[in-house]
């Protein structure tokens, strides 16, 4: 069977799902685990289509928080980053106090969070958009930080502005470290969503699974993480497509591999 | 009359270093000019462009553009480096039309006519240094040469009076090289802009300049003031006549005077 090296890539992306989930199942039916440790694949799957009208409000809760922190977040991400990116004293001032935020361990935010604005959607957002907003910040002030320094003079001999530069130069060339940090954010967006949900919330995936496993309905637990996983992969693949489109100048050597 | 471009007495210390890059220079550059400076690594021969430029500025003397002071940027200056630094998301054409955005006029007209007038020209300034049809190709699509090729078109797109030019050949192999000396040449006979070129490349020098400022090790200062009149337009025959290689070993020498009197006074 002849197949092109991305079709190849597309089917082994599968079969690695289908092999684990294989395994796992054969794991635990060889060492006879018990359901409330390690419910099978199989199971889990004919409980998340079982249960699927009861949980999609609960997903789309998630989506939609997740969604809207990680917006934020992102936004906030870009103003920041190209501030302290197209200074080096704001690079140097600010870096350490970044550094410090992102360190504090997002679980302990959420609390003060609730404290400030009660229980529910708005810590869910607040969660994912401060969890998402480092790796924007980081990735924007180092595609801005290291602009040539040559393109730059020539610039300038110009009579260009600092506007001018960062319009022409600065943001353009950024834009692949931006899709990359977009992609960590988007995965991370939804750990600091699920996270929010679990503490102080009574809808979404993470309430939802806070709740089964208060019920030893392990089972409905692991159908929480799939739909999680798959609204992660959904738009991770999302953002690789618009990366490709926007930023294809970057990606020559992928272009080049396949042929 | 007064020179085009005049340094006087300028020295010049990065900040924070003990290093002396540039003392107490004088030069004087006529409108017109195409002069060459030479020298050993190190010498503070790109610390002249950029001073002229107006990017750096000088510890002690003055610099002065066209009977001014230079005190910041300069405006439409156009700049070649060795790195020819394309911006890897805009095709060529857009790549040398990058001028037309920041300087007025141009700027003023960018919009309206980046499409039809300015496309035109670049394709025009693109087709003299034998890159014709390549302008809608992306820059990683081009070698080595072909981009310094585009860099100069980038630098002369606006037609500046000022030229700088930081070892714009020095990556470059021989063959391209002694190539792209003579489009330069004719790129500056057509439009006899004042050109400032860097380089450490003696025949280079002694090819394209009509003046050739030597300069010692650091601290850089000029070691001579050389008129080079062979005719023009000069072909690279001539860089084999007796009188053509008289001069290069002369400078050359005067090089490997100025770095003896280095090694024994270390």
């Amino acid at each position: 069977m002849k197949m092109s090296p991305k079709a190849r890539q597309r089917f082994l992306s599968v079969m690695s799902v289908v092999a684990l989930f294989l395994i796992w199942e054969l794991v635990c039916r060889a060492f006879g685990i018990s359901d409330l440790v390690l419910p099978k694949p199989g199971q889990v799957i004919k409980v998340l289509i079982e249960r699927l009208p009861a949980l999609m409000p609960h997903a789309t809760q998630t989506l939609f928080t997740t969604t809207v922190g990680f917006a934020l977040g992102v936004l906030a991400g870009i103003v920041i980053g190209v501030v302290i990116g197209s200074s080096k004293l704001a690079y140097d001032v600010a870096y350490p106090l970044l550094v410090g935020f992102s360190s504090i361990p997002k679980v302990a935010v959420v609390p003060i969070f609730v404290v400030w604005f009660g229980a529910g959607t708005v810590p869910a957002i607040l969660t994912s958009m401060v969890i998402s907003v480092f790796p924007v910040v980081v990735n924007v002030a180092t595609g801005l930080a290291t602009t040539e320094p040559e393109l730059e003079d020539v610039l300038r001999a110009l009579g260009a502005t600092k506007r001018d530069i960062l319009w022409n130069v600065g943001l353009p060339r950024t834009m692949p470290y931006l899709f990359a940090s977009l992609k960590i954010a988007i995965t991370l967006a939804f750990v600091g969503t699920v996270l929010s949900e679990t503490v102080a919330a009574n809808r979404g995936i993470g309430n939802v699974m806070m709740i089964a496993s208060g019920n030893f309905d392990v089972a409905l637990v692991f159908a929480g993480l799939f739909i999680l996983a798959i609204l992660g992969v959904a738009l991770y693949a999302i953002f690789s497509f618009i990366e490709l489109k926007v930023t294809g100048w970057a990606q020559r050597k992928t272009e080049f591999a396949m042929v | 009359m007064a020179a085009y471009i005049e340094l006087d007495n300028v020295s010049l210390r990065y900040p924070g270093g003990d290093v002396l890059a540039l003392d107490a220079t004088d030069m004087a550059i006529g409108e017109g000019d195409f002069v060459a400076i030479v020298g050993p690594s190190g010498c503070g021969k790109s610390t002249i462009l950029k001073l002229v430029s107006g990017l750096i500025h000088a510890t002690t003397g003055n610099v002065s553009v066209g009977q001014r002071e230079v005190r910041g940027p300069s405006k439409g200056v156009g700049m070649a480096f060795q790195n020819p630094t394309m911006l890897p998301w805009l095709t060529i054409r857009e790549n040398v039309m990058l001028p037309l955005k920041i300087v007025e006029p141009f700027r003023h007209e960018y919009a309206a006519k980046k499409k039809t007038e300015f496309a035109e020209r670049a394709e025009a300034l693109l087709k003299k240094v034998g890159l014709a049809g390549f302008g809608d190709k992306r820059p990683w699509q081009l070698s080595g040469g072909m981009l310094q090729r585009a860099s100069l078109c980038r630098a002369l797109i606006h037609e500046p009076r000022l030229l700088l030019l930081d070892e714009p050949f020095g990556a470059l192999d021989q063959f391209t090289r002694e190539e792209l000396w003579s489009i330069m040449q004719s790129l500056w006979m057509d439009g006899k802009p004042t050109v400032i070129l860097v380089t450490h490349d003696l025949r280079e020098a002694c090819y394209l300049g009509t003046r050739i400022y030597m300069m010692s090790a650091r601290p850089g200062r000029i070691l001579e003031i050389r008129d080079v009149d062979f005719a023009r337009p000069r072909t690279l025959q001539m860089t084999f006549a007796p009188e053509f290689t008289a001069l290069v070993q002369h400078l050359r020498m005067q090089i490997a005077d100025s770095r003896g009197t280095v090694v024994e006074a270390a």
